[in-house]
């Protein structure tokens, strides 16, 4: 898109407040094209208040984001043909059967070929079967999957996971990996909110550690190991508390 | 603004499914319009012109609460299960959005007025089909569901949501009520109902004005 801008992602100060209290204070972000960034930190620490700032669902109290580019807060349309989210809820329809609410989806997205592009994604996230199966009555996990197929309809270049594994079985858990990467093998670039420091090293190339709203820590994952990362991680949330 | 229309029918379509399966909305409307109906109908136990001057009235009361209920409804739904954040995601001009809901909750309030009208006929003595009637119903419903649809978005974002849409709704909506009542009152009288069009005009005007004014503001009613 933008050839001489690197950063897939830009935040500059972004703020959050919640009443007097801040989720977000000052978080200021860079993410490379094509950079994978696991961004860790206690509960309430604000990692959903991140996702959903550079989302553009929540609209920031201060500060600004930029997504190849383009300033969110202006060009809305243009940014969110650009994201593919998964969040806390899976932004699913329960009273909609699974191919309903993708197929919907699908068309709010201008995707070509919905149907091929709906089958072929059902088959990454393992729903052989329970596509005819109305949402509300499938298993939490089965549910993550069908909200990971959602954010992958249109194959944008970004995506923001908050706790995407949420519900997933190990082995759900372990195909993460494969169904982030692009078809046309072009980069995509992540932000994942986690729990889990195995999986966020193992999937991120960059991690940060958020604490009380701010940017505690960053690093490249060359520069860590796990048991690095867990010390660090123990480190700054008790200093949080 | 690719293709508008077909997204914007796609988001009423799905409202439309979910109810099928459900049957939530359409249902709660039509007992709760039903049940008003017949309760002002043993209230006013009265002659013949008397039922004649009060029918409208109690039409439009109805059609008015009934509309409150279901339109709460159609957010709410959207809110707490976290769907209108999927829709607000999609790379779509708000007005779209707010066109879907729109056309959703009219058809829903339509479905509930094509099964309450005939009721009210025959328990008020009316003539069973009065094309006049159907006319100024179709705009009035379509009238409360543009205002409507604005505020049921605006509520389901406060607290007090249960109680917020028809704060707002009800004021705003009094000129269409009126309007609605004076006509359907010379749509049902015997004659030529003079001044039957200027109310209609009156309705096709709010209309109009609250197309305009959601198509403007529905962006900033949305977010967070
Ligand atoms: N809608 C809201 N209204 C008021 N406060 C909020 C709201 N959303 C989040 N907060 C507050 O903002 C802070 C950050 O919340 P956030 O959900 O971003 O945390 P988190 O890091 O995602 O936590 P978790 O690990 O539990 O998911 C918390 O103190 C939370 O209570
Ligand atoms: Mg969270």
């Amino acid at each position: 898109m933008t050839s001489g801008n690197p950063w897939a992602i830009e935040a500059q100060g972004l703020t959050k407040l919640f009443g007097p209290r801040p989720a977000l204070l000052g978080v200021d972000l860079r993410v490379p094209r094509g950079a994978f960034l696991s961004v860790f930190g206690p509960n309430g620490a604000g990692k959903s208040t991140l996702i959903r700032s550079l989302a553009t669902i929540m609209r920031p109290t201060a500060g600004k984001v930029m997504l190849e580019g383009l300033d969110a807060a202006r060009h809305g349309g243009e940014v969110r043909r650009l994201l593919g989210v998964v969040t806390h809820q899976t932004l699913l329809y329960p009273d909609l059967t699974a191919q309903e609410n993708l197929e919907f989806y699908a068309r709010m997205y201008d995707v070509p070929r919905r149907r091929e592009r709906i089958a072929y994604l059902a088959d990454l996230v393992g729903l052989e079967g329970r596509l005819d199966q109305v949402v509300g009555t499938l298993s939490r996990g089965l549910q993550q999957r069908v909200a990971l197929a959602r954010a992958l309809l249109h194959d944008p270049p970004i995506l923001l996971l908050d706790e995407p594994e949420t519900g997933l079985d190990p082995q759900a858990q372990g195909m993460l990996g494969d169904l982030l990467r692009r078809v046309d093998g072009q980069e995509r670039t992540v932000v994942m909110a986690t729990h889990s420091l195995e999986r966020g090293l193992e999937l991120g190339d960059r991690l940060a550690i958020l604490v009380r709203g701010r940017l505690a820590y960053e690093s490249t994952k060359e520069a860590l190991n796990l048991e690095a990362l867990r010390s660090t991680y123990r480190h700054l949330a008790a200093a949080g508390e | 603004m690719r293709g508008f229309w077909g997204k914007a029918l796609a988001i009423a379509w799905k409202d439309i499914l979910a109810e099928a399966r459900t049957k939530d909305m359409v249902l709660s409307m039509l007992v709760f319009s039903i049940l008003v109906i017949i309760v002002f109908n043993f209230a006013f136990e009265s002659s013949a012109e008397q039922t004649a001057q009060v029918a409208p009235g109690v039409l439009w009361v109805t059609f008015t609460f009934a509309g409150v209920l279901g339109m709460n409804r159609s957010f709410v739904q959207e809110k707490d299960r976290g769907c209108l954040e999927g829709l607000m995601l999609c790379p779509l001009d708000r007005g779209v959005i707010y066109t879907g809901k729109m056309l959703g909750n009219f058809i829903f309030m339509l479905l509930v007025e094509v099964i309450v009208l005939p009721v009210f006929s025959i328990l008020f003595n009316l003539p069973l089909f009065a094309p006049r009637l159907v006319l100024i119903t179709v705009l009035a419903t379509l009238a409360f569901s543009t205002a409507g649809t604005l505020f049921a978005a605006i509520a389901v974002n406060t607290r007090a949501r249960d109680f917020m849409l028809p704060i707002l709704f009800i004021p705003v909506v009094v000129p269409v009520i009126i309007a609605a009542v004076q006509a359907s009152g010379l749509a049902l009288a015997p004659g030529p109902g003079e001044g039957y069009w200027s109310w209609l005009q009156l309705i096709v005007v709010f209309v109009v004005i609250f197309l305009a004014v959601s198509f403007l503001v529905f962006e900033y009613v949305l977010e967070e």
